[in-house]
């Protein structure tokens, strides 16, 4: 039930077009696959691998090496407290225990309700504006336990929902290459000639 | 545009020279509006008006040094693609994830039209027919940013086919990760690329340049390495070559976090801005934090080999840095003041490495693990003293011989210079060592008094054997 839906099957096609092999284009449409549902299903992985002309196995290999892939469903608010040096250094470990504490999970739990998913996260390179965390890959910086309970209760109110979008969403915005201007993805093998701009002359 | 959030902040101005950050200031420095009313793609426009092999030799006459880490200049990375063969790809690498870094995040938040310059100016000078901007998968404001600035900037006429009406045609797709810090590297990047698992390829003998994506020769460039290109071609190689030394021009984006007072990232003059003025300069973070002594700085980012207040006066240069055993990577400074517990803090990064080991290299997936279970277990309290001879020994089979550190003249240590061997493809091993490594070299005691004294005990004596059973216990 979780193939790509007709919609999102469009802008599939669009990605895939975009590459001189199609299994390049595989990691934006697992993303798009986790927009969907909010994870990767078995069904998702099945499609994509119809599309781009390999195996669902190879499709969950590629996908399964990379952390922010999730193969059942979490919460609907991924809460990323980062924990590398910089953050560590500045106070990342309280931030930790405090969110534990609140949510009643540990990291890497998900609430019973369903709405937040709290995990330990590697440097998310804001390390000047440490301690900081990401709320679905928005950012949440220099922030005091007591930011902690306010970011949660503004979550669960729905008072950032047009902010943070659910989990699996990343950029609001998509790349769109008008037909008019693309020059179009073509097979290195079917490339046999210098750029025509290395001609010697300006290209103006 | 609809934008979902603010500007990440982190960045501090001052009175110096501005190469990439000089759009910063301005609320809608991502706008296209804003960047035409700033001499955006004036460069390009520039470049195309002379033959490629110019501009190529421009860039290679200015020494823009890579700005990822290797230090590598682009202009000669370029030349090392082989003659005749084509397509040659350009992969833009916004992988930014190396502990204490953050600049490619800025750069491509708060000025994309200037990246996009940047690769249609390296495509162009390079003959490269497509390009890739692979951004962090986690980083999803620069994912829209840069996303609306393509759109834009295709609508406008500066990407795609016929650029401002000239014969140069380049596609720039952007492409995103979805989280591995082992896909900084450039191989690695082109396997994910590819759509597999993000594992570096071996090299030698094929570097990207030669044998990359799909097996074509491929350039990958850093975000800011390419962020120079606009403003070299707009002012020329001598304005560029004017601002820092001969052997590192320009300037450079570098993040100083930890117990500073005034944590930012700053656009410093290469070569010559030194550790002692970022860390303590009124322009720049204005001392340690409640005015404590300083321990140690990570000089550049997460894998570099630390330095102590011995090394303050180094300005950043790769080749004085290398000699006194660390290096500039990619301008990340994180700075530990006297109240830092030293193992604990290495720990912190010795669990990153092997966390983001992706596992082809045997060194590093099992000696990563090593070390952070053994500085685990010192830092948990629960170590002896024959831990620390066995965190060097299992740091030996990842980096064979003498390991880089600094020269410390209260321990009365000469500095070991970098490089150093490795058993390992990538960095990645190699960075899970260097932290313990320069945590056990120049802080020993704070190990030594944490782990508990394993004695030797001679089994002839009865009263002894009671020795050993309280030996054993932990305090």
């Amino acid at each position: 039930m979780s193939r790509l839906s007709e919609k999102n099957l469009v802008i599939a096609k669009e990605i895939i077009a975009r590459y001189p092999r199609q299994k390049s284009a595989l990691i934006p449409l697992l993303h798009l696959a986790q927009e969907q549902s909010g994870y990767i299903s078995k069904d998702a992985m099945v499609h994509l691998g119809e599309l781009v002309g390999v195996t669902s196995a190879e499709v969950y290999g590629t996908a399964s090496f990379y952390e922010m892939f999730r193969f059942e469903p979490i919460g609907k608010y991924l809460i990323n407290i980062c924990g590398t040096m910089s953050c560590a250094l500045m106070g990342a470990e309280e931030l930790m225990h405090h969110a534990e504490k609140r949510l009643g999970v540990k990291a890497g739990g998900t609430t019973q309700d369903g709405m937040f998913t709290l995990a330990h996260a590697e440097c998310q390179a804001a390390c000047t504006e440490a301690p900081c965390l990401q709320v679905n890959y928005r950012y949440r910086l220099r922030v005091t336990p007591a930011d902690i309970d306010n970011l949660i209760d503004d979550l669960q109110t729905g008072k950032l929902s047009d902010e943070i979008p659910a989990h699996g969403v990343l950029s609001k915005v998509r790349q769109v290459i008008p037909a008019d201007r693309a020059v179009g993805a073509i097979a290195p093998e079917l490339v046999t000639e210098s750029p025509v701009w290395l001609n010697g002359k300006a290209a103006l | 545009m609809s934008t979902t959030f603010k500007h990440a902040p982190g960045f501090v101005s001052g009175d110096r020279p501005k190469i990439v950050t000089s759009r910063f200031e301005f609320a809608d420095s991502f706008t296209i509006e804003r960047y035409l009313a700033t001499d955006g793609y004036k460069g390009l426009r520039a470049a195309l008006t002379r033959p490629a092999s110019e501009i190529h030799d421009e860039v290679k006459s200015a020494t823009v040094l890579g700005r990822g880490g290797a230090g590598f200049p682009a202009g000669t990375k370029w030349g090392l693609t082989p003659q005749q063969v084509w397509p040659r790809y350009l992969v833009v690498n916004g992988d930014e994830s190396e502990p204490g870094t953050y600049k490619d995040r800025l750069l491509m938040e708060r000025d994309p039209h200037q990246l996009i310059e940047g690769c249609l100016i390296a495509c162009y000078a390079a003959g490269l027919s497509q390009c890739f901007l692979y951004i962090r998968g986690e980083m999803a404001l620069a994912q829209e940013r840069v996303a609306t600035a393509l759109n834009d900037a295709y609508a406008a006429g500066y990407v795609g086919k016929n650029i401002l009406g000239s014969k140069f045609s380049v596609d720039i797709v952007l492409h995103w990760g979805a989280g591995a810090y082992v896909v900084g590297e450039e191989t690695a990047l082109i396997e994910s690329l590819e759509g597999n698992r993000g594992m570096p390829r071996l090299k030698p003998p094929f570097f990207p340049a030669v044998n990359g994506l799909y097996g074509q020769p491929t350039i990958v460039n850093n975000v800011e390495t390419l962020a120079n290109l606009p403003w070299l071609l707009c002012n020329g190689v001598a304005a560029y070559t004017a601002i820092g030394t001969k052997t590192s021009p320009g300037t450079r984006m570098v993040a100083v976090s930890g117990h500073v007072k005034r944590p930012g990232v700053f656009e410093i003059i290469n070569g010559i801005t030194t550790f002692r003025d970022l860390i303590f300069g009124e322009e720049f973070c204005g001392g340690i934090k409640n005015d404590n002594k300083l321990k140690a700085f990570v000089p550049g980012g997460g894998s570099a080999p630390w330095f102590t207040a011995d090394q303050l006066d180094l300005p950043f240069e790769a080749s004085q840095v290398g000699p006194a055993g660390s290096m500039l990577g990619s301008g990340a400074v994180i700075v530990m003041d006297e109240t830092t517990d030293i193992p604990a803090a290495a720990l912190t990064l010795t669990h990153f490495y092997a966390h983001e080991s992706c596992g082809k290299c045997t060194p590093c997936r099992e000696g990563g693990t090593w070390l952070e279970r053994i500085m685990r277990r010192i830092v948990d309290g629960d170590g002896t003293d024959a831990d620390l001879q066995q965190l060097l020994e299992v740091g030996a089979m990842i980096c064979p011989g003498d390991f880089p550190h600094a020269a410390n003249e209260k321990l009365g240590l000469t500095a070991v210079p970098f490089p150093y061997k490795m058993t390992t493809i990538c960095f990645v091993g190699p960075s899970a060592f260097a932290p313990v490594h320069s945590a056990l070299t120049l802080f020993r005691s704070e190990f030594e008094s944490r782990v508990t004294k394993r004695v030797t005990i001679p089994v002839t004596s009865v009263s002894s054997v009671k020795t050993v059973a309280t030996a054993g216990v932990h305090s």
